[in-house]
Formats: structure tokens, sequence, C-alpha cells
């Protein structure tokens, strides 16, 4: 491959992957606003559109149309900088997950992702361990009591439940050997049996209790509900984005929702192998399987965001911190210890 | 694929790390300077990758950057800052802190003058895919003495503030 199809190859990707995972950012709120519609025994947007579909395209216009209102009292570097901190390390991410095999197009061979890091995963941890910046920088910068007060839960909720997060994926690491995302996919390959399938959630030792960890503290990472404290309407009008309006708010919404995903896609990766499924007829319909099971996972991931955000009430504060640290956190470090057992008695 | 414009990459990730840490000291706004120290981090996570160490590069940057500055940053928040700003620095130590950088400097010059034969000129390109399991090794291997001490200090330190900031325990 020269330089000019390598570049030609990059962009055409990361063009790809932005529109898609933007689309995706769109739909996801869509899909949100119907489904908590549904939980809650109303309609959800039906207006714009068929089932409202072109709700999200008209969301983006009020969005720009609205007034950009920036207010006095700011520190004004740091507030418009704050949004787009947590956009561009929420966009960044997505840069390093495959969302299937290899491909073929026009005689070049590429993977599905823009880039193949051996690193993958510490990366992917590290870019999303900085976006929070955005959300403390917003809320400090704003200098607004509710805005500071969101800002500081953020930072203390998200390092506190990074370190389970963390932790919970030690036990894939264990059995899988390699921090590239490709090698822990194509490690999850195969059944047993012939039918129950070899994801890491099934193997031995099982990683299910890593994989709730990770679910759980994925919801913390994210803010979504039952622990989205840093913008609790209830106590804090809306937390570290009280004073943003139109398009540096929705930054930061579109933010949130692509952690969602690429949550989400991490999730499907190292517990549930994957891309991996039946495959079966012609050569295109095999080609285009994997990232349809891959996206299927993805989606099931999403829609049980929304199912959990629609049920579960919203924890308080000390309750928040202790479920964390006191739960959460022995309970990772109790199963790396036996995934690390089980594999050194193993071998 | 081989390294690109090595020179130039380091000599940009050297300029931004001091470049970033004369800003850590300059800014009078303490949430600048914590801006600066993590964009600083971030450099220096650069020039570990440029070393072959992603898997330190990948540490320094979920731990220090990713991390304990959120919690400095987190602190600094709560400190009122336009009243801080407009008290008088009463930590006069700068002589002593002239002195001291000015010792510090000068070793370092004769490190590089006598020890020229310490630094390799030209780095090995080394399997990305094992490094980690390199570092482990070190670390629990001829290194766990250091190691274990090191661990235990922080569980000192940790006791300590416990002790400190709970009034009753």
């Amino acid at each position: 491959m020269n330089i000019t199809q390598f570049i030609l190859v990059a962009v055409v990707k990361i063009v790809l992957a932005i529109w898609l995972l933007l689309t995706a950012v769109a739909y996801t709120v869509w899909l949100e606003r119907k489904l908590v519609g549904h939980i809650q025994n109303r309609w959800g947007p039906t207006r714009v559109g068929p089932f409202g579909l072109l709700q999200p395209l008209a969301d983006g216009m009020k969005f720009i149309f609205k007034e950009d209102l920036t207010p006095p009292h700011v520190n004004k570097p740091l507030y418009i900088a704050a949004p787009m901190i947590s956009l561009v390390f929420a966009l960044t991410s997505i840069a390093l997950i495959p969302v299937g095999g290899w491909v073929r197009v026009a005689g070049v061979n590429t993977p599905l992702e823009i880039t193949e890091v051996n690193m993958g995963l510490l990366i992917i941890l590290g870019i999303t361990s900085l976006g929070v910046y955005g959300v403390a920088l917003a809320g400090w910068s704003s200098n607004s009591k509710y805005s500071l007060l969101g800002g500081l839960r953020a930072s203390a909720q998200m390092v506190s439940y990074e370190v389970a997060l963390g932790l919970s994926l030690v036990g894939v690491l264990i059995l899988a050997g390699s921090f590239n995302l490709r090698e822990i996919v194509d490690a999850q390959s195969g059944t047993f049996w012939g039918v129950i399938p070899r994801w890491y959630i099934f193997r031995w030792p099982p990683q299910i209790v890593g994989f709730l960890i990770y679910l759980t503290a994925a919801y913390a990472e994210t803010n979504r509900l039952p622990f989205d404290l840093p913008e609790a309407e209830t106590e804090l009008v809306a937390g570290y984005h009280t004073e943003y309006s139109s398009m540096k708010f929705a930054m930061f919404f579109m933010a949130e929702y692509a952690n969602m995903i690429t949550v989400a896609c991490l999730a499907s990766l190292l517990f549930l192998g994957g891309w991996h499924g039946p495959v079966a007829g012609p050569a295109i319909v095999r080609a285009v399987l994997p990232v349809f099971w891959f996206g299927l996972r993805v989606f099931g991931f999403l829609f049980l965001y929304i199912w959990v955000r629609g049920t579960l009430p919203r924890f308080r504060y000390d309750q928040l911190m202790a479920f964390g640290w006191k739960f959460l956190l022995p309970l990772a470090i109790a199963n790396v210890i036996v995934t690390a057992l089980i594999v050194a008695l193993r071998s | 694929m081989a390294p690109v414009a090595t020179p130039f990459f380091f000599y940009l990730l050297s300029l931004l790390t001091l470049g970033s840490a004369f800003l850590v000291i300059t800014r009078r706004n303490p949430v600048h300077s914590a801006l600066a120290l993590i964009l600083g981090l971030l450099a220096q996570a650069g020039l570990y990758l440029m070393l072959y160490a992603p898997f330190v590069a990948g540490v320094q940057i979920i731990l220090y950057a990713g991390g304990i500055m959120v919690l400095f940053l987190f602190v600094i928040m709560l400190v009122n800052l336009e009243r801080a700003q407009r008290e008088e620095q009463f930590n006069k130590q700068w002589l002593v802190g002239i002195l001291a950088a000015c010792a510090l400097g000068a070793l370092f010059v004769f490190v590089f003058w006598k020890g020229s034969g310490l630094f390799p000129t030209s780095l090995e390109p080394m399997a990305e895919a094992s490094n980690t399991q390199q570092v482990a090794e070190l670390l629990y291997g001829p290194y766990m003495f250091a190691f274990e001490i090191a661990s235990l200090l922080l569980l000192v330190a940790m006791i300590g503030a416990v002790v400190m900031a709970k009034k009753r325990i």
C-alpha cells in the first residue's frame, strides 16, 4: 500500500466512522425519547416524520438556531473550551474500536476500524479518563454554584468508578493476554459443543462478575441514571451544563451519547465476543453479517441503558460513593484474584 | 511500519513539556497551572511512546493525566481563587529555590558531560505487544523489593491522610 492510498483509506474511514457515530448518537436520542415515552405510557416524538423519525434533524436545527448565550460572569476561555474537550475525547475513542474483521475494497485490504493499535484498550481507557476534564472545567468556569457542584460531583464520581471499571477488565485481559482489541475478539471465536459461544462471560473462569461490574461502572462513567448525580435536576437545576445554551449544550449532549456508544462497543468486544456470530450465504452477506452482529449487541446495550433509565430512581450521593468504593471495588479485586489464581493453577 | 520524523516529534514533545512546565510555575491562576501540568504530562506520555514503552505511556495518561490531576483540579476548584490571587505570597524561598535548581541543573550537565556512554544513542525497536509482560516481569522479578516498598509507602500515606482528615476513627 503506498502513501496516497494509505491517506485516502484513512480519510474515508475517518469520515465514515464519525458520520456513523454522529448518526447513531442522533438516533439513540430518538430511541431514548421514544422508549422512555412508552415506558411512561406516553407516545414520545410523533410529529416530525413517520414515528417521529426526523425528530433528531429538527432537534439539530433548533440547537443551531438558538441564541448562544455566554453569561457575563464566566471564565470565558475555559467556558468555551469545556464542551470542546468533552466532545473531542468522546469522538476520539471511536478511532480505536474495531467493528468487524478485515475487508478488501478496490484491491486494498483494510481493518474495519480507523487505526489498529496493539495497546488499543489501554489507549481507549486513557482517552475516556481524560473526558472528565470537559465536565469538571464546565462546572468550574461557569462560575455558578449549581454548575460547580455538578462539576465536583462529576469528577469525584468518574475518578471513583474508573478504578472499578479498569479492574473489572483485568480478568478478560488475563485470559486474553493482550491489549489488542482484535486479538481479544478473535480469542472468542467458535463455540463449546456447537451451542455455547466461547465468549469471555461463558469461559472458565467465567467473567460474568467482571461483566456486571463493568456494566454498573459504565453507567456511572457516562453519567447515566441511576448515577446521573452530576446533573440531578431536582437538586442542581442541570448540574455542570446549567449555564450552557445552544450548540455548546448540544456538544455536551452529543458527548454523553457518544460515550454511551463507546462503552457499549467495549462491552460487546470484551465480554460478548465482538462481531462473532453465525455467518452464512454469499460473499457479500458474509462480509456484512459480522458488522450486523456487532451492531445488534451495541443496540442491545443501548436499549438496556434506556430501560434502566426508565426503571430505576436516582441514587443519593453518599450511596453512590459507598457503593463504588465499598462494594464494586472489592468485588472487582476479588474477581481479579480468583481469575488469576485459576489461570495460574491451570497452567 | 518504520517510525517517521522522529527528531521532529521528539523536539515538538520536548518543547511542549518544557513550555507547559514553564506555564505551570508562571500562571497566577492555579486552574490554568493545573491545565498546563496536564498538557505537560500528556507530552511526556508521547515521549514514552517514542521510547517504545506504550504501557508506561498508557499508564501515565490513565493515572497521572486522567486520575491524579482530576483530584488536583478538584481541590483547586474548591478554593476561593479570587481571594487567593489577591493575597500576597508568603512563601519567600526564591533564593533557596534558585540554588537548588542550579545545583540540580549542574548535576544534569555533569552527568551528560561525563557519562556519555550511559545513554544509548539509538534504540532498538522492541516488540510492542510484549511490553506489558516485560514491565511486569521486571517489577515482580528483580525489582520486587523496591516495588513492594513503594506500595507500602503509598499505604502509609493513605492511612496518614485518613487519620488527619477524620476527627474520630
